[in-house]
């Protein structure tokens, strides 16, 4: 009988725990009392504001992790009443977590993205209108901002979010293999003709060197393709966005530079189907000599995979007709109220958006032994760049005279084009295919991908 | 006056089943069965039958702007205009067929070869198990190794032996038959052991009759284990099939789904693409139901076929 009981118990506490289990996990909504006046002005110091924010550094990044816990602090001197429930994650945005999110609406209240996510994040209905929550009060340094970067966050003239940096893609090399190669380290190529004739002296070196690296796998291909369409001047879709627009001149010469450099050169390597970020692990390998990407790959091979600062270099984007442009924001989730806005508007603006504090504060950046000096972000014009690029020069700590190329070489960004992702995929059907198929047509293969891409673009309407 | 001894008998007692109690008595009586059955039921619904609900309610919706508006068959007309589409049901029977001759085949005939010897029976049955005790992606990435047609394993032997090499995973030709053999070798252990188990069931006195009729090693095979494992192989059969039409992991980690020129990519892969890269849920939901349609499909009529068969 006692038995009995007690298994009864049992029972009853394991439905009633799984019970308790599933309210517990079900989010609690962020508070606010007090309140600001208008719209359009700074958040009322006297608000009692909670707001949760996404892309807090892990602690096993001690260093960031170190200085975001300060930021919160002096930015609760100005706030005393704002909470900001950090929450951590790295990388900061998992695409197929970030799109369950979105769906589930379980996404912290100011939340991190990608530039490109845009049309992913309104169309999932999760973003507030932030239109006029933002101004040269609430943002001191607006005017300061490129105004194309901040167009980027906009739709249908409505903001939608803050940027909190930017990348304009270009060539990365190794300099240690340039050196060995013979080749001049300061002054990396900026043609493809240039490229090939690199790559040839790199793979020369023997032991494994690969001249050039490219992708072709999970949608990088396409992503790859259309940096390089950009950099010839080229466009992916017309400027109406219903048609393909790079089965041309420049889409044969972009595959046709892949084709002639993996088989008739042979400075590819034969291994492909790579995807991001295995051309990242095979230049801090030492064994790959150049690759296109971000500023930001730089930093990823150095803290993430163990590569030095002073083996790599940065050149503009081959052609230098336009470059591929993206970069990092923070949304703001529908629902949230107006001084929830605002408190989320003055923390972006405080660690991001300000000269001197949060991430442009390069002293303390390296004073805690972190990377100063890289170019990114980029989003400062006027005197507001120059200033950027002095206090950056002032406490640099990896070797600025390495982006020197990149920098120096003003390359008009362009933003990705409509339905990325769709549009990457079917190219990467004819990247790969050069890259694996020694009998590659390339007329037929762009002729196959306009016609898939037209199908795709048919299919948004 | 005589006692009786006997007990006294009432009127017959009903059947408990059609004895009326009231719903609450009846919950209080099993409270314990419900208690613990809860839990169970609850992952079910909560990870299993709802979600399943939620995906065919999803393919006939379209959420735009936060939106989410009854589309009625679009989403599916949307997925077989898809270039893809077909693509990644061509590839997908392709993978099946594949890790059918080889997925299927290999561990049976493996199984009777262990079944056979006389000695070292239990190492061998370990070896061949081992591999299914390594993690999915520690496997996938030994063979993404022995792959590498730079510096792989596969291509190193080749050459010692002076054959041609291959270019494996990095040629649309070579490709999916390299993802198959990958596979087949990750989860032939469990096949293995199963048809291990059938063949030992087979009374031994059948081979003698048979080996008594002079009849060959392939003569035995033929009329004596396929028959009487004929059961385990149908149902095995039938689960591979479903299996290996969901193909995800292996191509996902070896390939990166698409493999060159597209040579890889599944139905499950598309469906992936679909909710994670395209945020086109709707689509991934349709692209999934079809896929559960055809495999429901296939299973009633492989379960019609077995029954006429027997």
């Amino acid at each position: 009988m006692k038995a009995l009981r007690y298994r009864k118990f049992a029972a009853v506490s394991l439905a009633v725990g799984i019970g308790l289990l599933g309210a517990a996990c079900n989010n609690s909504k962020s508070d606010s009392s007090g309140g600001s006046s208008a719209d359009g002005a700074p958040l009322d110091p006297n608000a009692k504001v909670t707001i949760s924010v996404d892309c807090m550094p892990p602690t096993t990044k001690a260093a960031e992790r170190k200085e975001w816990m300060e930021d919160v602090a002096a930015f609760n001197k100005l706030y005393p009443n704002v909470t900001i429930n950090g929450k951590d994650g790295f990388p900061c945005e998992d695409p197929a977590k970030f799109t369950a999110m979105l769906k589930a609406g379980t996404e912290a209240d100011v939340f991190y993205s990608y530039f490109t996510d845009l049309q992913t994040v309104l169309d999932s209905g999760q973003a507030e209108d932030i239109t006029k929550y933002v101004n040269n009060k609430t943002i001191p340094a607006l005017d300061n901002i490129d105004p194309a970067v901040m167009d980027g966050m906009k739709d249908e003239g409505k903001l939608y979010a803050l940027p909190t940096s930017n990348y304009k893609m270009g060539l990365i090399y190794n300099r240690k293999l340039f050196q060995q190669a013979g080749l001049d380290a300061d002054n990396p190529p900026t043609t493809w003709e240039d490229i090939a004739a690199a790559a040839k002296k790199i793979t020369a070196l023997g032991n494994g060197a690969i001249g050039y690296g490219e992708y072709s796998a999970q949608n990088t291909g396409g992503w790859h393709f259309t940096a390089q369409m950009y950099g010839l001047g080229g466009s992916m879709v017309s400027d109406d966005g219903k048609k393909a627009a790079f089965n041309d001149a420049n889409g044969k010469l972009v595959l046709q530079h892949l084709y002639d450099m993996r088989w008739k050169d042979q400075t590819m390597g034969v291994t492909q189907g790579f995807k991001w970020p295995d051309l990242m692990k095979n230049m801090v390998s030492g064994k790959e000599g150049m690759y296109l990407g971000a500023p930001d790959d730089i930093t990823y091979m150095v803290q993430s995979l163990g590569g030095n600062y002073n083996d790599y270099g940065m050149g503009p984007m081959p052609g230098g007709k336009t470059t591929l442009s993206g970069g990092n924001d923070y949304f703001f989730k529908k629902g949230l109220s107006p001084d929830q806005i605002k408190a989320g508007v003055a923390w972006v603006t405080f660690k991001f958006l300000t000269q001197g504090k949060g991430q442009f504060d390069y002293a303390r950046t390296k004073a805690d032994g972190l990377p100063v000096g890289l170019p990114q972000p980029l989003f400062w014009v006027g005197s507001a760049n120059d200033k950027d690029i002095a206090d950056k020069s002032a406490s640099a700590t990896i070797p600025v005279a390495n982006f020197k190329p990149y920098m120096s070489t003003n390359v008009q960004p362009k933003v990705e084009p409509v339905r990325a992702q769709e549009i990457y995929k079917v190219l990467d059907n004819a990247v790969s295919a050069v890259l694996t198929d020694q009998h590659a047509d390339i007329d037929k293969l762009l002729s196959t991908a306009e016609s898939q891409v037209n199908q795709v673009l048919a299919n948004a309407q | 006056m005589a006692v009786s001894t006997l007990p006294r008998h009432s009127a017959p007692a009903r059947p408990a089943s059609r004895r009326r109690t009231p719903v609450s008595n009846r919950l209080r009586r099993n409270l314990t069965g419900h208690g613990f059955l809860i839990g169970a039921v609850l992952c079910f619904i909560v990870f299993s039958w709802y979600p399943m609900v939620r995906e065919f309610i999803m393919a006939f919706q379209r959420t735009r702007r936060g939106t989410t508006t009854w589309v009625g068959f679009a989403n599916f007309e949307r997925i077989s205009n898809d270039p893809v589409f077909w693509q990644a049901w061509r590839n997908t029977i392709y993978f099946t067929v594949l890790a059918l001759i080889l997925g299927f085949a290999v561990p049976f005939f493996v199984a009777i070869l262990l079944n056979e010897l006389r000695h070292a029976k239990a190492y061998l049955r370990i070896l061949v198990y081992l591999p299914v005790m390594l993690p999915p992606v520690a496997s996938v990435l030994l063979f993404k190794y022995f792959y590498d047609p730079g510096y792989g394993l596969f291509n190193a032997i080749l050459k010692t032996l002076h054959l041609p090499t291959s270019l494996w995973l990095n040629s649309a030709d070579t490709a999916m038959p390299s993802v198959v053999i990958a596979a087949t070798w990750m989860n032939m252990g469990s096949a293995t052991l199963i048809y291990l188990a059938a063949l030992q069931s087979i009374p031994g006195d059948l081979y003698e009759a048979a080996e008594l009729d002079g009849a060959s090693l392939w003569r035995r095979i033929w009329h004596v284990t396929i028959p009487q494992t004929r059961l385990i192989l149908s149902l095995m059969l039938l689960l591979q099939i479903i299996a290996t039409m969901q193909e995800f992991t292996e191509v996902y980690l070896l390939t990166g789904g698409d493999g060159p020129q597209g040579s890889t990519t599944t139905v499950v892969y598309l469906m992936y693409q679909y909710a994670f890269s395209f945020n086109n849920l709707g689509s991934a939901a349709a692209l999934g139901v079809i896929l559960l349609l055809v495999l429901v499909g296939f299973s009633a009529f492989y379960a019609r076929l077995s029954r006429a068969r027997d």
